[in-house]
This record gives C-alpha cells, sequence and structure tokens, in this order.
C-alpha cells in the first residue's frame, strides 16, 4: 500500500511517486466487462453481490468494452464465442487486464478431449494475466484472483517503459 | 391404446411404409417407418381421431454405429456403411398415450422426409439431428447449421467416427 498510510498532517499535500499515484487509482477502479459466459458466470454475479460485495474493489460491471479495463472470462470457450471473445478484447482501451475464471476457460475443463466445440483455454485467443482454478471457483477464490491482479498493477509502471 | 394397437392401425392403413413392430429388450417398443413415407405416417397419426398424436416431445438422431469398422494406423477410425437413425417421440394429450417412431436410413443416402408441417417445433429438432450428424430433412424450410459455426466444415461431430480438425479460424481445436 504506501499512499495514505501516512496522516493529514500539514494541510492538504501529499508526496508520493507518479507511478504509485497512478498504480493506485488503476487498481482502484477496475471496470469489468459485463460479460458472463456459464455456471462461471453465476458465481461472478454471487461476487458482485452484497454478500461478497466486488464493489468495495472497485469492479463495477460496464455495459461497453470500450469503457473496461479487465474482462473475466467466466465459462466455457465455445469456438463460436471464442471469435466474439477476441473482438471484445480487442474494442477495450489499453492498459487492458484478463482474469481466466474457471477450468474451462483456464485449459477446456471437463471438455478437454471430447469438447468439439470447445477451445481448450481463452488464452489461445488473448493473453492472460491471472489464471482462477475451480469448477466453477468460490467467491473468494475470485476475490483472490483480483488482488493477483492488484498486486501485478501494483508493481507496473506507465512511466517508465520496462520490457 | 396399447403400441401393438396402434401398429395394426397403421398396417393396415399404411402397408408399403410401416415395415416393422420391434419388441425391445431394453426400452420402449418401437415401429419402424420408411424414411421417405413419414411425413404421411406422421399425418394420419395426428389427423386420426382415435390417435391424435398433437405432441411431439422429442426427435433425435443417432449414429448407430454398424458399419465395417477401419482402424487407422494412428487409431482412429471409420466405418465403411453402416446406418443413421432418427427417433420420434410422440405423445397424445387427448388419448394419454405414447408411441415411438424409428426411421432409419443408410449413411451415404441421408434423407429424411420433414414432419415440420405437422409439428412447427420440429423444426429446431431437425436442424440439430442436420448439423451433429448430416441427416438431410427433404421439405424443411430452413434447413442450417444450429449449434455450430456456420462456416463449420469440419464434419458431423456426434457420428462415431469424427475427428476434430486441427483448426477452425485459425484457433487450434485438440487439447
Amino acid at each position: 500500500m504506501g499512499l495514505l498510510d501516512k496522516q493529514f498532517a500539514d494541510d492538504n499535500i501529499i508526496i508520493t511517486k507518479v507511478d504509485d499515484l497512478l498504480n493506485w487509482a488503476r487498481l482502484s477502479s477496475l471496470w469489468q466487462v459485463g460479460f458472463g459466459l456459464a455456471c462461471c458466470a453465476i458465481e461472478m454475479m454471487a461476487t458482485s453481490a452484497s454478500h461478497y460485495d466486488f464493489d468495495r474493489f472497485g469492479v463495477i460491471p460496464r455495459p461497453s468494452p470500450r469503457q473496461s479495463d479487465v474482462i473475466i472470462v467466466s465459462g466455457t470457450v465455445t469456438l463460436k464465442m471464442a471469435i466474439r471473445i477476441k473482438r471484445l478484447y480487442e474494442q477495450m482501451p489499453d492498459p487492458k487486464y484478463v482474469i481466466s475464471m474457471g477450468s474451462c476457460s483456464n485449459c477446456g475443463g471437463p471438455y478437454w478431449e471430447h469438447g468439439y466445440h470447445v477451445l481448450k483455454g481463452v488464452d489461445r485467443i488473448i493473453p492472460v494475466d491471472v489464471y482462477v482454478p475451480g469448477c466453477p471457483p468460490r467467491p473468494e477464490a475470485l476475490l483472490e484472483g483480483l488482488m493477483k491482479l492488484q498486486e501485478k498493477i501494483r508493481n507496473e509502471s506507465l512511466i517508465k517503459k520496462t520490457t | 391404446m396399447t403400441e401393438k394397437e396402434i401398429f395394426d392401425i397403421l398396417k393396415e392403413k399404411f402397408p408399403e411404409s410401416i415395415i416393422e413392430f420391434v419388441e425391445a429388450q431394453v426400452g420402449e417398443n418401437y415401429i419402424k417407418v420408411s424414411p421417405l413415407e413419414i411425413d404421411k405416417v406422421c399425418a394420419f397419426l395426428f389427423t386420426d381421431s382415435r390417435l391424435q398424436f398433437d405432441s411431439l416431445i422429442n426427435l433425435s438422431g443417432v449414429d448407430d454405429a454398424n458399419g465395417e469398422k477401419k482402424v487407422k494406423e494412428d487409431g482412429s477410425f471409420n466405418f465403411i456403411g453402416g446406418t443413421l437413425s432418427v427417433v420420434y417421440h410422440l405423445e397424445s394429450l387427448k388419448h394419454l398415450h405414447k408411441l415411438t417412431l424409428l426411421v432409419s436410413i443408410e449413411k451415404d443416402k441421408q434423407d429424411v422426409v420433414s414432419v415440420t408441417d405437422i409439428w412447427a417445433h420440429a423444426n429446431w429438432h431437425e436442424r440439430e439431428a442436420f448439423d451433429l450428424l448430416g441427416i438431410n430433412f427433404l421439405n424443411h424450410p430452413d434447413l442450417r447449421r444450429i449449434l455450430m459455426p456456420y462456416d463449420w466444415d469440419g464434419g458431423f461431430p456426434l457420428r462415431k467416427d469424427y475427428k476434430d480438425p486441427e483448426f477452425y479460424e485459425g484457433m487450434k481445436i485438440p487439447y
């Protein structure tokens, strides 16, 4: 953390690094594409609801990929849907992140052998930042995945080009 | 009315197109019908006052996997010849009796007459059988793929000798 752990002692001045400020702002309001695919989407909705409250992390489902920061691929990616997911991902503005939720979207899940209609892992079409295992993952697991993503964002730098 | 009584009525009305009454060892007894006459038989079953089969519970395609099996070197196999089947489950909500019809076709012919004119909801069931097994329904108003992508040309997935194509639209399909 570190941005606001010092008290506001003298007037309203905070001294911090630009990177820290930008990253803190970005990781505190990750807007996700309002998008669900299968049974994992039910768990995702449960995570958004009051009991687990995704909103306390600043995660709000947006109805447009053009206003979103993160896409949670929650469920079985069929070949038909894979083309649409790729198009949604391409419409999102940079910097953008992908959470792959559940076994199906990680690697094909139960459809790995006889799933003639299933893409065996969404990472075959778009780059994935965090994989959340489970079938479906419990809301706690999705929250853990989101916190892993926040950790990743916290250590990035938009100013310095680190490759 | 029992299946046997219905069979006798049908046999009298359609001596050519009704093939046989099969008493199943497991499951339901069924009546075998010729694939090009199934629409006439169904229309009669629908309209006749003694029968009145107003509901088509299910229509499904089956690969009977009964051809000559040829195993290739890599372990995959093909069926030479063999048959596909279409199974019709009917129920009459007026008389509360049920009936199962079965149509059997050669794999290289694949033609069955559609029953969409009689039960409109057969439309999507027949599209599914066409999509997944490659059964061609004659007189169907809109015989497109229903589940697989419209531009899919990788074969019919529910055939027993189906093998995944390597790629679809640049995406690798096998695990």
